[in-house]
């Protein structure tokens, strides 16, 4: 009978329980956050869209401004991250704090370099005359716009829409990547989180798939199509 | 922060839902004064032709705060008063589910709000419409401030909501009492639920307009621009999918608070509670798919025009068999006419008038009549005067006592409805005939042979009759505070939670957390595994403890917009800076919860 209850004991998410639905409270407020985020995210891509269908004339083919093989490697990057989130989280489930520092840090580090990339792509395009505002006049793309390579009526949305969501998607990763180092010295590091209680690697964790699913998306639409 | 805690201090750095709750009625009730003067003057340049009270310019940012403040910064604050005090003594709880995250609402609410009328001060209120259609509002037409201070305000204020909805579905969603499933919760917890569901979805897709807005007038990006290739369209899209959810985020509460008042003052329990908030529910969801109806002058082709027409009148369906279920319980009841009651039943009457002209202007070809003439906006204040006022003043009446021990004078409280009631009918009534005569609404005056003088007449009459009465109410407010009867737990005989503890209750709520096994608990008092007499405080109460990182925190966001309405980049970073610390110092204190 004990035995029993032990067994059944350890099959339960080991969280201090507390009443009403099955998730603890900051677990359904990341829930709950993450609806209005899909709303966020949602609201930008469905303008995207219309904004594309209703445009003016051509968009500018893929792979012309944007340079897709690195952010492809970028894409990879953040999804190794989410891998590495999975594996932290299944490490100090069966309380290993050992491979969750390993594993946790190394979530940090993808995303930042996520990040990193991401800056080093903003610099080389505002270098190359791609701009929010559209093609900066005298240079390099301005050139290719003037010999048709570039559709001229749509440059400007195109910068509008591309430095709007990956810049809010980048936003986004920032954040994780920040939380995610306070929690690392906070409680990784000193072992806070125990095999009964990981409820911060879980809420963040939550987050960390989410920004990660909403740039498999982004890539899709934004580079590729 | 011990129980019997005073002064500015404690006021500044409270986490208790109650002492919030106060804060949202007070600050919102200024807005709502604020907003109403604006209207009078409103009213006064309309009462006859020719106006000369104020120019064109100050009158279009006149409708414009008027609208803004009444939606934003009075109506939806003034419930959220209530979700705030009410809801955790509905569900027997000790507090929200986050209390400092609940202080950075009330905070990032008031100081958006101040921001927003800091705008006054620059001559520079927003000026293009409470719902701003694009390309009105590019840099080109609207060189000034005034914009940005609109679409910077309305982004902090987004965020206030934002915050409490996640909060308050938590909150409702896992602190309930043992026992108190789901379909055991009050009408008026469940239509707070149904609102914050649709505030964090709502408002996240009002951000998107914004913030694109906010990037074509301070980065150059054209998405509203038609001549760089932009689509002023799509902002009347993005703002309408959140502007009519809008509509029912200012309704439900207000449903929710009559559907708990009726019952009360008909001793009789609510006829069809789990239809109620079943069409609460479905209302929540075809609220999205109604939107276009606002957009039928745009020219959006027969198709999407039918589709959205035909939605708009399957919506009035659930909110019709609300109205047959509260009069089915008035119906044998043993009815008390308290002020509360004559507030709820003018919500009944009112918001029917308000629901047949919204149903009216469902038809496209009726609608591109009424369209931007004073007929929609009779429609509108039907529904929001009418319909979210009155209930809003049902539940203060109602809950009044319980927030302050004292009770509202029902003498003064007679003539407040009355005086109101008159006031808003004389007020806008007329505005139906006016708005079918042609009078379009926002234009600053009007000429004496279109025939409508006498009616702007009578309408600016009512709106002053509605004056005289909110200075009732607030007389009724003061004078009661020393001299008003004495509450006690339950002056209404309610069925609900909130009535078992003391007026106002102590800062933990329940000495005992009840368990429920009823949905009236207290007319069923064998169900009320009711709080032991005189029974003492077992263990320490957990009582949240005060903080300053949310005020802190929340100042941070209008110092971050004041650096942008000046364009000024240092200003920003050190918003931004502050936020960084207050949310830091915020993960780092130790807060017992
Ligand atoms: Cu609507």
């Amino acid at each position: 009978m004990t035995h029993a209850t032990a067994t059944a004991n350890a099959m339960r998410p080991p969280f201090p329980t507390e009443r009403g639905v099955e998730a603890y409270n900051t677990k359904l407020g990341m829930w709950v956050f993450l609806a209005s985020e899909v709303m966020f995210f949602t609201g930008l891509i469905g303008s995207y869209i219309v904004l594309r269908f209703g445009a003016p004339g051509e968009w500018a083919r893929p792979g012309i401004v944007l340079n897709i093989p690195v952010t492809a490697f970028n894409t990879f990057l953040l999804i190794c991250s989410s891998v590495s989130m999975v594996k932290a989280y299944a490490a100090i489930a069966d309380g290993n704090q050992k491979m969750l520092k390993v594993w946790f840090l190394l979530t940090i580090l993808g995303g930042a370099m996520f990040v990193g990339v991401q800056i080093y792509e903003y610099l080389h395009l505002v270098h190359s005359g791609f701009v929010p505002s559209g093609v900066r006049e005298g240079s390099e793309l301005a050139e290719r716009v003037a010999n048709g390579t570039l559709p001229a009526a749509t440059m400007g949305l195109y910068g509008s829409t591309f430095y709007t969501m990956t810049g809010f998607h980048g936003f986004h990763v920032t954040c994780g990547v920040v939380s995610m180092t306070y929690l690392f010295f906070r409680k990784v590091l000193p072992g806070k989180y125990t095999q009964q209680d990981y409820r911060g690697v879980e809420v963040v964790g939550l987050y960390w798939h989410f920004v990660d699913l909403v740039w498999i998306i982004l890539f899709t639409i934004v580079y590729l199509i | 922060m011990s129980a019997s805690a005073t002064g500015l201090r404690s006021w500044l750095t409270t986490t208790d839902h109650k002492r919030i709750g106060l804060l949202y009625f007070w600050t919102a009730f200024v807005f709502f004064l604020v907003g109403g003067l604006e209207a009078l003057v409103i009213r006064a340049q309309l009462a006859g032709p020719n106006g000369t009270l104020v120019s064109a310019e100050a009158f279009n940012q006149l409708f414009t705060m008027h609208a803004t403040t009444m939606v934003f910064l009075a109506l939806m604050p003034l419930t959220a008063a209530f979700f705030n005090y009410i809801v955790p003594l509905q569900i027997g709880a000790r507090d929200v589910a986050f209390p400092r995250l609940n202080a950075f609402s009330y905070w990032v609410f008031l100081l958006g709000g101040l921001f927003m009328n800091a705008s006054f001060l620059f001559g520079a209120a927003p000026d293009g419409g409470w719902f701003g259609y694009a390309n009105l509002t590019s840099k080109q037409y609207s060189p000034g401030l005034n914009i940005d201070f609109w679409l910077l305000g309305l982004q902090i204020l987004g965020i206030a909501s934002l915050a409490a909805g996640f909060n308050f579905i938590v909150t409702i969603l896992n602190l309930r009492a043992p026992g108190l499933k789901m379909m055991r919760l009050p009408v008026f917890t469940w239509m707070v639920l149904v609102t914050q569901f649709l505030i964090i979805t709502a408002f996240p897709v009002i951000t998107v307009a914004l913030v694109l807005l906010m990037f074509d007038r301070f980065f150059g990006t054209s998405f509203y621009l038609p001549a760089g290739g932009g689509n002023p369209v799509l902002w009347q899209h993005l703002f309408w999918i959140f502007g009519h959810p809008e509509v029912y985020i200012l309704i439900l509460p207000a449903m929710g608070i009559v559907s708990e008042v009726l019952p009360t003052f008909s001793r009789k329990p609510l006829f069809g509670y789990t239809v109620v908030v079943y069409s609460g529910v479905l209302i929540g969801f075809m609220g999205w798919g109604v939107w276009s109806h606002h957009m039928f002058s745009v020219g959006l082709g027969p198709i999407a025009d039918s589709f959205f027409a035909a939605t708009t009148l399957l919506i009035a369906i659930p909110t019709g068999v609300k109205i047959f279920n509260w009069i089915a319980t008035l119906w044998g009841g043993q009815i008390r006419f308290a002020a509360a009651m004559k507030f709820a039943l003018g919500f009944i009457a009112m918001f029917i008038i308000g629901g047949l002209s919204g149903v009216s202007h469902a038809a496209p070809p009726a609608d591109l009549q009424q369209t931007d003439t004073y007929y929609v906006v009779a429609h509108i204040h039907y529904v929001l005067f009418g319909g979210t006022v009155f209930g809003l003043f049902a539940g203060m009446y109602y809950w009044w006592p319980k927030m302050t021990g004292r009770l509202l004078d029902e003498r003064l409280g007679n003539w407040h409805f009355w005086l109101t009631f008159i006031g808003m009918n004389l007020a806008f009534f007329p505005m139906h005939f006016i708005g079918l005569l042609g009078m379009p609404r926002r234009i600053y005056t009007y000429g004496p042979e279109l025939g409508v003088s006498t009616m702007n007449l009578v309408s600016t009459i009512g709106a002053f009759l509605i004056g005289i009465a909110a200075l009732i109410f607030v007389y009724n407010m003061w004078r009661t505070r020393r001299h008003g009867a004495v509450a006690g737990d339950d002056p209404w005989g309610g069925a609900t939670l909130e009535w078992s503890i003391s007026s106002p209750p102590p800062p933990h709520n329940f000495d005992v957390i009840p368990t429920v096994a009823s949905r009236l608990p207290r007319w069923s008092a064998t169900q009320l595994k009711a709080i032991p007499e005189g029974a003492e405080t077992a263990a320490p109460v957990h009582v949240p403890a005060g903080s300053w990182w949310p005020l802190i925190a929340a100042s941070s966001l209008p110092i971050m917009a004041t650096g942008a309405i000046g364009r000024m980049l240092p200003v920003v970073l050190a918003g931004v800076a502050i936020l960084i610390v207050g949310i830091y110092r915020w993960a780092y204190e130790p807060f017992e919860a």
